[in-house]
């Protein structure tokens, strides 16, 4: 059982998402930075998929009744160990801070996984279709799984990634804006902006025109697409993106950078360059 | 029909009729290594574990699908949907068509409807079938808050809100019909491919 006594700006409950729905309308949901997520859950023993708390800024304090074993990970938060199992005695609170490097969402694995019900088949928030449990609010008690076979690991994780430009492709609607736009998009230093969440990074910057006039047809998405809306500010989509879009996708990110966009905070810069593939 | 690379995880697939959509999409679904196949108004986004399949060989599943789905077989029998046509839009739609409510509930009863995507919100089903005496802007400002079951149309489609919330749509009636439920298997009544008719309750 892990309580929550303080929330923070924003903690959810997390795995890695709700997969294999999405011709229903499910968005996938889960983790923002999986690969943080899956190290938090390494280093507990656990499988990579199990639930963990997603932590939006810090601010987060549990208690935990009984003795666990627990590990935080991506954005580092003052107030815990970082990047490694620690124990917790019976009873004890862990108040995390804000963190102050640098990053936005932080992970914290416990040793057997958050074990609230799964809803088709994750244990995820999904805060645009109101899926899985409820963000977390002082006062609930979340159950915890049993302790897997594995012991927890005696590594240490990497603190930090440094910034660096997120890698695009661009998409099948590119062609809506004009030849120069994809060097916009590349050239530019994007800021973050306030009301980015889990749905959509929102970036301001040089808006990018669009040569074609008239609405495109909803069209299926994906989190890590750059959706351009009419006043020519890109939006990446996040984990609980609706599963279609009616705005045309200039460019997808590689995968494994949706990652790193998940630790962009308001007022951050990102940037962009062309190239895919794994590294 | 032309498929797109989308990102190195997925492509978009765009026949030239989107009628064949929905059965796209199905033949896509099965094949080896996809995660997701989800349609569009018009497109098809496969996604893909690039571990386990390519790129090419999701359009080579994809090409060798086309030559064989046609819009959606008449072998289910349609899903109906009871609706109280009292929506708040009812009156001004039929006005702006020049026809009587009645008129304008007896084109919406009286034609079938298919499932050509889900998306918006869980369950929420786009059907196409629309009478084109019914395509209809949608409101210049939307509603902060559309009620569940709303029955409501917007362009070439009309559709059911599965639960409360925000949206744009010409409300036409309501349905007490359980659009979405997480514990039922599939938790959508109106999955792509499903033919539907709306009958008064």
């Amino acid at each position: 059982m892990i309580e929550i006594v303080e929330p923070g700006p924003l903690a959810t409950v997390q795995d890695l998402g709700r997969t294999g729905w999405a011709s229903l309308g499910v968005p996938r949901s889960g983790a923002f930075d999986r690969s943080a997520a899956r190290v938090a859950n390494r280093l507990v023993g656990n499988p990579a998929d199990s639930a963990v708390i997603e932590i939006t800024y810090g601010g987060l304090a549990v208690r935990l009744p009984a003795a666990a074993t627990l590990a935080l990970t991506g954005a580092v938060c003052p107030g815990a160990d970082f990047g490694v199992a620690f124990s917790v005695a019976a009873g004890r609170t862990v108040r995390l801070g804000a963190p102050g490097a640098g990053g936005l969402r932080s992970y914290l694995a416990v040793r057997g996984g958050v074990a609230v019900d799964a809803v088709l088949g994750s244990r995820s928030t999904d805060l645009l279709s109101g899926l899985g449990p409820a963000r977390l609010h002082a006062g609930d008690r979340l159950p915890v799984g049993r302790a897997p076979a594995e012991a927890p690991s005696g590594a240490t994780a990497a603190l930090t990634r440094p910034p660096r430009p997120l890698r695009i492709s661009l998409a099948p609607r590119a062609d809506w804006f004009g030849l120069d736009a994809a060097g916009v998009l590349t050239s530019t230093a994007w800021t973050v902006r306030t009301d980015s969440d889990r749905i959509g990074v929102r970036l301001d910057g040089p808006a990018l025109a669009r040569t074609r006039d008239g609405e495109l047809t909803s069209e299926p998405t994906l989190p890590g697409a750059l959706q351009v809306p009419a006043d020519g500010r890109p939006i990446l989509l996040g984990p609980d993106a609706p599963v279609t879009g009616g705005y045309p996708v200039i460019a997808v990110l590689a995968d494994a950078d949706l990652d790193l966009a998940g630790q962009l905070r308001p007022g951050d810069t990102v940037t962009f360059r062309s190239g895919s593939g794994s590294g | 029909m032309k498929v797109l690379p989308y990102g190195e995880r997925a492509v978009l697939a765009e026949p030239d009729d989107p009628h064949l959509v929905p059965g796209l999409r199905a033949a896509a679904a099965d094949a080896a290594g996809v995660i997701d196949a989800v349609a569009g108004a018009c497109t098809v986004l496969v996604v893909f574990d690039p571990a386990r399949t390519s790129a090419a060989a999701i359009r080579d599943a994809l090409d060798r699908a086309e030559l064989h789905v046609d819009a959606p077989a008449e072998s289910s029998p349609a899903v109906e949907v009871p609706v109280v046509y009292d929506g708040a839009d009812l009156a001004s739609v039929a006005a702006n068509v020049d026809l009587s409510p009645s008129q304008l509930i007896d084109l919406h009863t009286g034609a079938e409807y298919t499932v050509r995507f889900c998306g918006f919100s869980p369950g929420f089903a786009y059907l196409d079938g629309l009478d084109p005496r019914l395509h209809v802007a949608r409101r210049a400002s939307p509603r902060t808050a559309v009620p569940a079951g709303s029955v409501a149309i917007a362009g070439e489609f009309t559709g059911v809100y599965p639960r409360s919330s925000p949206g744009g749509w010409q409300l036409l009636g309501r349905t007490d019909a359980q659009l979405w439920e997480v514990t039922r298997d599939p938790p959508a009544l109106l999955t792509p491919g499903t033919r539907v008719r709306f009958v008064p309750a």
